[in-house]
């Protein structure tokens, strides 16, 4: 096992480097500001919902180390036009993914490109890392605060 | 100088033959926690095989013996730290217990609503949040004493702080993240001049530099035994005799009394007071030996090797790229913290953690000093002097490698 190969890929990097949606919306109710207490880590994930309850458009700021960025960007570009009960199953597969409970090459899944992130399973301290996006975004769906990661 | 034997010194020190990820292990985060010699491992399995019985409640001889061990290593640590007595030596759980005793048994005796304690903006939270709890508790007022860009207290700005209504203040030696050494014999002199007492906390000094309580003149004294290469679980508050026996107890139960009857409870002497419960014993035991493993190396030898380090690391880091070192002080202990321009202090641990270099990413405990310096984290190498040179190349070669991916 390889940092380079399981964890900082390309796709990783890049996103990290240049994240996208890497804004603030501010005519929305539904916003979360997510912090890992561990590491430092905050994430600000902002959210447009259209009737129909999908996703119009979602985005975030903060600080936070490649792999939290690089998965917040990426969720971003995911789930933008999803409906929120889909954006619900992709977070409950992901997670269970990033905690080795969901095998992406042999299970059905709808994580598309997310499956980049299997690699953190091996590296225990980062599994909240990459969650961290998508604590906050389910704590943007239900209401607007905060969220710790425990 | 004398020369000094790393190798030798290595020798005693199994974990640093092991292996991570198939590399040998190179553990520069001896802020956190620092491994144990032979000594220390031999003398408690020693200890616990052939002598152990409980404490101060057996009468028969070999719970005598147990109870002569365990007060040996009361002397041994007295002896270490240059105290007057032995009963100034209280065995905790940790630095933290230490404080959090202190803070309790001397803010119920002597804080009130309106009075004010002292600590610095370069604290670990084992020596702020129980102030601060304190304090809130209380009605009474936490002042911060700030700091400079280097990493130092701003004498003048501490000095402001004092006044009539200051009862305590509470800093540390040498800073866990920064490396800074304070002026602690100086801070002292300023808070009894005001009236006050003076905690210092020495978790980061004592297993570095030769400590003298006395020269110091401290009223508290805290440290943990893990960090000074004895066992986990282990830990002492130093306090000067009169002032500890004028405090309350702040566990209570066996052990600690005098007596008890349906009615009331009257307590025993200090240290036993502050002693309630069975203690860590072969713990304990095992902290005597790491004591006598120091003392036989020297603290003085010790702090001078660790300076060598720190000036070959400081020269060593400061040449990669990009590195910004945190705590610039002229007077530091080993303890180098940083951050890149180009990764996270997490993806900097993690990256190096596979070439085989611990060292610690994070806050270390000491959020109020992050916000200091507007880094949400930092990565800190902390050094040892079962460390050498070549640890500190193998360091540079991995930061070069977070360049490189990061590049
Ligand atoms: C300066 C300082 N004070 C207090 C502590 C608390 O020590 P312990 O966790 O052993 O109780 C630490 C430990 O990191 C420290 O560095």
């Amino acid at each position: 096992m390889s940092y380079q190969n399981e964890l900082y890929q390309q796709v990783i990097l890049d996103h990290n480097k240049n994240p996208r949606n890497f804004r603030e919306i501010g005519d929305t109710a539904h916003s979360c500001n997510g912090h890992n207490p561990l590491c430092g880590d905050k994430i600000n994930i902002y959210l447009k919902i259209a009737p129909g309850d999908v996703i119009e458009d979602v985005s975030f700021t903060g600080s936070g180390c490649a792999i939290s960025k690089a998965s917040a960007s990426l969720m971003t570009t995911f789930l933008k036009g999803k409906t929120l009960a889909e954006a619900k199953v992709v977070f409950e597969e992901f997670h269970k993914m990033v905690l080795g409970d969901l095998d992406p090459a042999t299970q059905q899944h709808h994580l598309g490109k997310l499956t980049i992130f299997q690699g953190v399973r091996e590296f225990s301290s980062r599994i909240k890392c990459a969650s961290l996006a998508w604590h906050t975004l389910i704590c943007a769906i239900d209401k607007t605060g905060e969220t710790t990661m425990e | 100088m004398p020369h000094f034997d790393v190798e030798k010194i290595r020798a005693d020190f199994p974990m640093l033959a092991a292996l991570e990820g198939g590399k040998p292990l190179v553990y520069l985060d001896n802020a956190a926690t620092t491994h144990k010699p032979w000594a220390v491992i031999n003398r408690i399995r020693d200890f616990d095989s052939k002598e152990y019985a409980t404490v101060r409640r057996g009468s028969y001889r070999l719970g005598e013996r147990a109870t002569d061990m365990f007060e040996q290593t009361r002397k041994k640590v007295q002896k270490f730290i240059n105290a007057a007595d032995p009963r100034e030596i209280i065995f905790t759980s940790g630095a933290t217990q230490s404080i959090n005793l202190a803070a309790y048994s001397f803010g119920k005796k002597f804080i009130g609503a309106g009075d004010e304690i002292v600590v610095t903006h370069m604290e670990h939270h084992a020596n702020f949040v129980p102030w601060q709890l304190l304090c809130q508790e209380k009605g009474a007022v936490l002042r911060i004493a700030p700091i400079t860009d280097s990493g130092e207290i701003i004498m003048e700005e501490f000095a402001k702080l004092l006044g009539p209504k200051t009862k305590l203040v509470a800093v540390t030696m040498c800073s866990n993240v920064l490396g800074t050494v304070n002026p602690v014999k100086a801070i002292c002199k300023m808070a009894h001049d005001a009236g006050a007492k003076a905690l210092v906390d020495g978790a980061q000094s004592t297993p570095h530099m030769a400590i003298d309580v006395r020269d110091i003149d401290c009223d508290f004294y805290a440290f943990s035994g893990h960090k000074m290469y004895g066992p986990s679980g282990t830990g002492v508050l130093y306090g000067k005799y009169e002032l500890l026996d004028a405090l309350p107890p702040y566990v209570s139960g066996g052990d600690m009394i005098n007596a008890v009857s349906i009615e009331k409870t009257t307590f025993s002497k200090p240290p036993i007071r502050f002693e309630a419960g069975t203690p860590a014993i072969s713990q304990v035991i095992g902290l005597g030996a790491a004591v006598d493993y120091l003392a036989g190396i020297g603290m003085d030898n010790i702090a001078a090797y660790e300076h060598e380090l720190l000036e070959y690391g400081t020269k060593a880091l400061s040449a990669v790229p990009g590195l910004n070192i945190i705590g610039t002080a002229p007077h530091k202990g080993a303890i180098i913290s940083f951050t890149m321009d180009a990764a996270h202090p997490h993806d900097i641990v993690t990256i190096i953690d596979h070439e085989g270099v611990c060292v610690r990413g994070g806050h270390h405990c000491a959020q109020p000093l992050m916000a200091r310096y507007g880094v949400p984290a930092t990565a800190r190498a902390s050094l040892a002097f079962y460390n050498t040179k070549p640890e500190i190349d193998q360091l540079v070669k991995a930061l070069h490698k977070v360049l490189e991916v990061f590049a």
